[in-house]
């Protein structure tokens, strides 16, 4: 299984941030991308999760397969932790929730409403949720904000785990996690000059 | 696709959920109503079919916006959009949810506040019968609203001039069939149009929903 992303240009607002971005990732494989504020990891995350259209260029490999996380973590504050996860697992086809809570040490809190948690906890709580998808290749946009340094550990070997057991894993950060298997991807060279062709005009307003 | 339609009930009636929103103000307008218009029972009577559908369909529209503004805040809705369940039948479920915590306890109140309008006793089964037919056709359109403003902040202004032209065939066809019924009229026609109108909205707006919400999401 491969997830293969050829000549990718995406685009934010109408305009073209990234241009001609191509990388294939095998079973197991992590890819970190890096790059400055900006530049357009969240946008490129997005297409590839399908969330938006691409300018050209295509993604194989991805349709049904991916398990995306951004900024927020689709939690509702009235739900227990147990519920979120349940209800997740549910919307997957899954059942189980018992190895994510373990994995991110949410155990003792999973009877608690996920509006009382602190901000790493919800994140934590956010991250459980890729276990719990089934999908082989996850699309992780920030995912170690607010954690600290013990969940940054956890969330490196849940990672980890997932690649043993022949996952991939796309994940935008700037921090090191340490993940050895990971090869890292920074995207500035793919920055689109202005002179690339445009998007149809009705891209700007769709 | 049903752990999605008992998360939105059980979200709907926990603290905060504005499970009690629109069946309170329902409740507060029919209240008012004889007040405003004077204790004249035979104009109440009259006038009772077409205030009650009034109120039922302003409570509808009074929790619109919440029905997708939430799970778009928080991230649920790119979640569910990356998720196995089309968007479709999301969306359909999601109408569904709406219907049963909104539509459904005015359905049950309309017959104890048809007794403070004086409905006349006829009338009774056929207001429900109307409502019944008629509020999932409420809800459908609504959730086509509520995903055309999703991105935009406070858009329940929006929200409310978009959906209540649409809004306008039901209660023409809905306060009809329950005034005729009321007075003891023919209403197989205005009540097979507004089923006719509750089918063909369910079949066909889910897929009008996506497609702009699939858009908003961008």
């Amino acid at each position: 299984m491969t997830l293969a992303v050829t000549n990718l240009t995406i685009a934010r607002g109408g305009l073209p941030v990234l241009a001609d971005v191509s990388f294939a990732l095998e079973a197991g494989q992590a890819l970190i991308l890096r790059g400055p504020n900006g530049v357009g990891k969240t946008t490129l995350l997005r297409t590839i999760a399908g969330l938006q259209p691409s300018l050209n260029g295509t993604v194989a490999g991805a349709q049904d397969q991916i398990a995306y996380a951004a900024h927020s973590d689709g939690l509702k504050a009235m739900l227990s932790v147990s519920e979120n996860l349940t209800f997740w697992a549910e919307v997957f086809g899954q059942s189980d929730i018992s190895n994510a809570l373990k994995a991110f040490d949410l155990e003792s809190l999973s009877d608690s409403l996920a509006g009382t948690l602190s901000a790493g906890q919800k994140r934590r709580l956010g991250l459980a949720r890729l276990l719990v998808t089934g999908r082989p290749i996850w699309v992780l946009d920030e995912p170690t904000v607010s954690l600290d340094t013990a969940s940054v550990a956890m969330f490196a070997a849940a990672v980890e785990a997932h690649l043993k057991s022949g996952g991939m894993a796309l994940i935008a950060t700037h921090i090191n996690l340490g993940i050895e298997q990971a090869n890292v991807l920074d995207v500035t060279p793919f920055i689109a000059r202005n002179d690339v062709a445009m998007g149809s005009s009705d891209e700007a307003f769709l | 696709m049903k752990a999605l339609l008992i998360r939105d009930i059980r979200l709907a009636v926990r603290a905060g959920g504005g499970f009690g929103l629109g069946l309170a103000f329902f409740l507060i307008v029919i209240v008012m109503v004889p007040f405003a218009v004077g204790a004249d029972t035979g104009l109440l009577s009259k006038i009772a079919p077409g205030v009650l559908w009034i109120g039922a369909l302003l409570a509808c529209l009074l929790s619109l916006d919440r029905l997708l503004a939430l799970d778009f805040e928080d991230g649920t809705l790119d979640l569910l959009a990356t998720a196995p369940l089309p968007l479709e039948a999301a969306l359909s479920v999601k109408a569904l949810a709406h219907w049963i915590t909104t539509g459904l306890p005015l359905i049950i109140a309309a017959p104890v506040l048809g007794v403070l309008m004086n409905l006349p006793t006829q009338g009774y089964g056929w207001l429900v019968l109307s409502l019944l037919l008629g509020t999932p056709a409420l809800s459908v359109i609504g959730t086509f609203g509520a995903a055309l403003t999703v991105g935009i902040k406070r858009g329940g202004l929006l929200l409310s001039l978009l959906v209540l032209p649409l809004y306008v065939p039901t209660l023409i066809f809905g306060a009809e069939a329950a005034r005729r019924g009321a007075a003891g009229a023919e209403v197989s026609t205005p009540m097979l149009l507004l089923a006719g109108i509750s089918a063909a909205t369910i079949a066909l707006m889910p897929f009008a929903s996506a497609a702009v919400l699939k858009v908003n999401l961008r």
